[in-house]
């Protein structure tokens, strides 16, 4: 999966977790929680979607790496297959 | 004869609704708790269940048709003895039931509930009913102008867009920030600060060994099974109130009556703005796990609008977390009938003292807000130390 591909996943995995946020609003390097109001439920809930979709389990201790879109995709991009 | 379904109350400013849609028709059985409608009312649209087991023997009001509350919507036929089907569907469509309502039967009961449920979109604010019905007219919800709460598109928007007749533009009260449920919020409020002479009290807690438990909890679990502090927290103040009596239940008609179950309500903000508090049904009785995917549940359909009836008028108590938004400390307004509420600032890191050096250490401000017509600030004194006590042996939860 390119770099491209893999943000547009992200997304798509974002306002499913969250209906009430609207994928083209989102910009890319402020974190989710300035954004809006990115909670610790929306964090677990993202997280399950992440390991349930892509595949990737992401430890607690790593939830900060999750915190944008930008730091997201550098996050996963390799451990993505 | 047959018991009657009749439309459900859920604040003391809700008094219609409009059916978008029956899931059950003559003939169908139904359980206790099934929902068997879609109700849309001014503030958004809800689940409604059934609070009683039997055979639907008559829809009596069609999809489409607006209400009064109390109107009955079907007729069941529950195969018990006639007086006493009767006697429970009359003292159910009352304004005032006697007693408490069991769990499970908050929809029949009149409770009264200021914090509603929300539109389901922040940009094109509308409910998943009046989504549906724009879709099956053809009818593009992003070009209606919303008459509802805070904007949002009700069902007679789209009918008047499918009409070719536009819709009017909102009033100045409507068009405001939270719109309608802004100003249910403030009538249940204001209600609240003139009828219930609060008092106040906090607390400051080291939790350090409950974050420490809940960190190892969580590295050893599958994602999924991943526990949030807050769920902790509800579980500690629902075990608190089962041993404390006197902070959940409802104060009505000049006397106070505890509730046989605690139904922690947990306080959501939305998104779009505004807040709702639905319940977690029987807190005190379910395992960490299980409330802990309930809770996430709750929440997700919350911000999407999907909440049910129920859940909306059985809180029996309210926990208000807003550690997130990083404030030290709430002082919470019960929500009327209830008699208290129960905040939390964040947990964060702050100096304390353990064995006479000052170190380190998590630290959680708790507050009570209670009703001083129920309970003086001894026995709230004693219910914050418990809860505290609870939330610091996660083993005990």
């Amino acid at each position: 999966m390119n770099r491209d591909d893999l943000a547009k996943r992200i997304l798509d995995l974002l306002t499913e977790i969250a209906p009430d946020v609207e994928a083209s609003s989102v910009i890319p390097g402020i974190d989710f929680r300035d954004q809006f109001d990115f909670d610790s439920m929306d964090t677990l809930n993202f997280a399950i979607a992440l390991h349930r979709e892509l595949g990737v389990e992401v430890p607690e201790t790593d939830y900060s790496q999750l915190a944008s879109l930008d730091k997201c995709v550098g996050y996963l991009e390799s451990r993505v297959t | 004869m047959p018991s009657e379904f009749r439309l459900p109350a859920l604040g003391a400013d809700m008094d219609e609704g409009t059916i978008v849609e029956w899931h059950v028709e003559a003939g169908s059985r139904v359980k206790r708790g099934d929902v068997v409608a879609i109700v849309e009312t001014d503030k958004g649209a809800i689940d409604v269940e059934i609070f009683e087991d039997g055979v639907v023997r008559e829809i009596v009001v069609q999809p489409g048709t607006r209400v009064p509350v109390g109107t009955v919507l079907a007729l069941l036929d529950t195969g018990g003895s006639p007086p006493a089907a009767e006697t429970t569907a009359a003292g159910r469509g009352e304004a005032h039931t006697p007693s408490l309502a069991p769990a499970g039967e908050g929809a029949g009961g009149v409770h009264e509930v200021g914090l509603v449920p929300p539109p389901a979109s922040s940009r094109v604010r509308i409910s998943p009913a009046a989504r549906k019905h724009a879709r099956e007219l053809g009818v593009e919800v992003e070009s209606l102008h919303g008459t509802g709460p805070g904007g949002a598109v009700t069902l007679e928007d789209v009918e008047g867009a499918a009409k070719g007749a536009s819709s009017p533009p909102p009033s100045p009260a409507e068009a405001g920030e939270g719109g309608g449920m802004r100003a249910a919020i403030a009538a249940a409020m204001s209600r609240s600060k003139r009828e219930i002479p609060h008092y106040y009290l906090s607390t400051a807690v080291d939790v350090t060994a409950t974050t420490e438990w809940l960190a190892v909890h969580n590295a050893s679990v599958p994602v999924t099974g991943r526990l949030l502090f807050a769920a902790l927290l509800v579980k500690a103040l629902a075990l608190t109130c089962r041993d404390n009596p006197g902070f959940s239940g409802y104060h009505r008609d000049g006397r106070y009556e505890e509730s046989a179950a605690v139904h922690v309500g947990v306080a959501v903000a939305l998104r779009g703005g505004g807040l709702v508090a639905p319940a977690i049904m029987d807190t005190a009785d379910k395992p960490l796990a299980q409330l802990m995917d309930e809770f996430r549940a709750l929440v997700s359909r919350a911000r999407a609008g999907r909440l049910r009836a129920s859940e909306l008028a059985a809180p029996t108590i309210i926990l208000t977390s807003l550690g997130e938004a990083t404030v030290d400390a709430v002082f919470p307004i019960i929500q009327p009938p209830q008699v208290a509420i129960v905040g939390a600032g964040a947990v964060a890191a702050r100096p304390w003292v353990v064995d006479g050096q000052v170190v380190p250490r998590q630290v959680l401000t708790l507050s009570l807000g209670a009703d001083h017509r129920v309970t003086d600030g001894r026995l709230g004194a004693q219910f914050l130390a418990k809860l505290a006590q609870r939330l610091v042996d996660p083993g005990s939860l």
